[in-house]
């Protein structure tokens, strides 16, 4: 256990670092989730009513666009250089690897998400401070990184690896959507907890089952 | 070290190796040669465990392939043409990154840097090094754990003159620190001055071997003609 | 191999006739629903296909587990070939459904969980599809869509539950008053003979197919074989 969770931190260490240095995946995801937003807003005309039902579709499908963006390109770079052989001639577990890569992705979309979230309840007057809109936020990431994650693993190895992630993601992750818009508009429009709470439970099955069945089938996406 | 009986692969209806023997001893330098497609790459992947052969026995440092792979992997280094090395890294954080991944401290990096004479850049950025400094330091990553095996995949490509016989000059160190060494190569000339035998790979099976000692380098070419037409019959 | 299996042969006569019969009953000897008219007919083969597209989205995600733990070409030829035949049989159904629903519910298309959730196995499958072109080796392309298959086959369960809690308006066919009011109707003895038979109809049909497919499959890799063995003895 002690050496797969040294791996693992050693890979997200490795990630985090080099974004920090070039902020490119960073910056352009930020950049793209303010345009989706803005595009929405002419889109929807978000006036003061639109705004309270439609704000959970807006800020999911806005995380969505921008969370492939930085799976695609995290991918990428471990593809581009033999770096994903380099990580996979090391006497590390295959496992480590796929969660070290999730994690890594999580955080930077968690980052996207807490710089869009303040500056859309700034622009719209929404709380979305809440502990359970957060908890929802963080459940619908998780899964959305590591179905990513792993389909991007397969994606790189593809000829037509520029085009194919969104087109395999999205029908995937529909489940994490649907629930994780619902719940966040319930927080936002402060619906009881009650009915809430299945969204909730849809989202945490999902991430338990596709984290369990990634890691079950990881190893055999990078054999050759 | 390496021993390797009746191995196929096989990618759906291509026949890459077809029952190739090949038998390596600790302590050899060996330069696999052979023209684009005799399958050195492939040859060289499986016994670096990241690809599965379709059926045969292959047993590295006395591990049994693939299954034992895991193990293996602590005592391999590997070099292909690709450096295997984060650009936006530095030197010393690429070796930083994989000596946690091998489980080793950082004492070794120092040493690997001044080795592969990169230790007054080591704070710099890897992409912003030239092709030969990117491979030596490819070099120094795939040594760095110490294993006593090391497979290089045409580690001189795209390197120039100068570049290749700084290469050649790391490469005959580590060969000289009791390692095995296998090297895929196109180039007979350095291949027969690096290597204690030659090899000669074609159409998926081991054509010829012949060792240095005895090769006049006149015979060079000779050996691999007549090896490669061996190898048609 | 290159004979066509008797007993394949017997299943093509079986499946013409039981689909023939099926549609004998749906026409002939099922009566025409008072309310809805001769529409209803639509429905025997609606559900039919739907279940036939059912059972290949289950084959698919079986024979991905099995291809994943045996490496035998034959899995992944099998979910090839229950993946191509459950999107042509969903999108048999979601036609059928539309004609069923314009006459029904006054629109072509709702958002009904059921029909949701075969537009969105299409689209998954057409994903599939779409990932295996990608690739070129053979094994790495079994592999990734046998693990494309088992994601969409553990997804597709969750994304249903999801739509359904979301809305429903599908009608729930055997019979309760609510149902009656949104389309549903109750099913006398000769419609169920009707609707039961054309379910074993279309899975017999289902079986057919999918064998046909894998020993087309089967065939495709033997003929690649030979032309790159023919090539490696001309060079």
């Amino acid at each position: 256990m002690i050496p797969f969770l040294k791996s693992t931190a050693a890979i997200v260490w490795k990630d985090i670092k080099t974004e920090w240095r070039t902020r490119e995946n960073l910056s352009a995801m930020l950049v793209f989730s303010l345009l989706v937003i803005l595009i929405f807003n002419f889109a929807l005309e978000l006036d003061l009513r639109a705004r309270e039902s439609l704000a959970g579709g807006v800020l999911w499908a806005t995380f969505i666009f921008a969370g492939t963006i930085g799976l695609n390109r995290s991918m990428a770079v471990e593809k581009d250089r033999g770096c994903l052989d380099g990580l996979l001639l090391a006497p590390v577990d295959r496992s480590a690897i796929f969660v070290g890569k999730t994690v890594g992705n999580l955080f930077f979309m968690l980052v996207v998400e807490a710089i869009v979230l303040p500056v859309y309840s700034f622009l719209y007057g929404i709380s979305v401070f809440q502990p359970g809109f957060l908890l929802v936020v963080l459940l619908g990431s998780i899964g959305y990184s590591a179905v990513g994650t792993l389909l991007a693993t397969m994606v790189v190895q593809t000829r037509t690896r520029d085009i194919l992630l969104p087109i395999l993601l999205f029908p995937l992750t529909l489940p994490v959507v649907i629930a994780a818009v619902k719940a966040s508009q319930g927080f936002i429009q402060s619906v009881p907890f009650a009915e809430i709470s299945v969204w909730v439970n849809i989202l945490i099955t999902y991430d338990l089952i596709f984290l369990a069945v990634a890691i079950m089938v990881f190893d055999y996406i990078l054999e050759e | 070290m390496i021993t390797v009986k009746k191995l196929v692969k096989r990618f759906g209806p291509l026949t890459v190796l077809r029952e190739l023997d090949f038998e390596v001893n600790s302590g050899e330098f060996v330069a696999l040669l052979g023209p684009n497609g005799a399958g050195k790459t492939t040859l060289l992947r499986i016994l670096s465990s990241l690809m599965r052969p379709t059926s045969g026995f292959v047993q590295v440092a006395s591990y049994r392939l693939p299954s034992q792979g895991a193990f293996l992997r602590a005592k391999l280094g590997v070099v292909s043409h690709q450096p295997l090395l984060y650009g936006d890294l530095t030197a010393a954080e690429n070796l930083q990154f994989f000596s946690k991944l091998y489980s080793i401290g950082p004492d070794r990096i120092p040493e690997i840097l001044d080795l592969v004479g990169l230790l007054p850049r080591r704070d710099d950025l890897v992409r912003t090094f030239s092709r030969g400094m990117q491979q030596r330091l490819a070099i120094g990553r795939a040594i760095l754990h110490n294993p006593s095996i090391l497979l290089l995949d045409e580690p001189h490509t795209g390197l120039d003159q100068a570049a290749g016989e700084i290469l050649d000059r790391i490469l005959k160190e580590v060969a000289l620190e009791g390692r095995t060494v296998v090297m895929t190569s196109h180039d007979l000339l350095r291949s027969a001055e690096l290597a204690s035998r030659l090899v000669l790979l074609s159409k998926g099976k081991i054509s010829s071997s012949v060792s240095t000692v005895d090769l006049d380098p006149v015979d060079l070419v000779d050996f691999y003609k007549t090896g490669l037409q061996g190898g048609q019959s | 191999m290159l004979d066509k299996p008797r007993l394949l042969t017997g299943l093509d006569i079986l499946s013409a006739l039981m689909v023939l019969i099926a549609a004998a009953l749906v026409f002939f000897y099922a009566p025409v629903e008072q309310l809805m008219g001769q529409v209803q007919k639509v429905f025997y083969f609606h559900v039919a296909t739907a279940w036939v597209g059912m059972l290949g989205f289950m084959v698919a995600g079986v024979a991905g587990v099995l291809y994943l733990r045996t490496e035998k070409e034959k899995w992944d030829i099998a979910g090839l070939g229950a993946v191509e035949i459950s999107l042509v049989f969903f999108m048999v159904a979601i036609i059928m459904g539309s004609i069923w629903a314009r006459p029904i519910w006054n629109t072509w298309w709702t958002w009904d969980p059921r029909l949701t959730t075969a537009a969105i196995v299409e689209l998954i499958y057409a994903a599939y599809l779409l990932l295996r072109s990608g690739l070129d080796d053979p094994g790495k392309r079994a592999r990734f869509s046998a693990i494309y298959a088992i994601f969409g086959f553990f997804s597709v369960p969750l994304t249903f539950i999801s739509i359904r809690l979301v809305r429903t308006i599908h009608p729930v066919v055997i019979g309760s008053a609510e149902a009656a009011s949104q389309g549903g109707f109750n099913m006398d003895a000769p419609m169920k003979t009707a609707f039961f038979f054309s379910l074993a109809a279309f899975s017999v049909f289902f079986a057919d197919l999918l064998w046909h497919r894998i020993r087309m499959g089967k065939l495709q890799s033997k003929v690649n074989q030979l032309r790159y063995q023919s090539y490696e003895k001309e060079s």
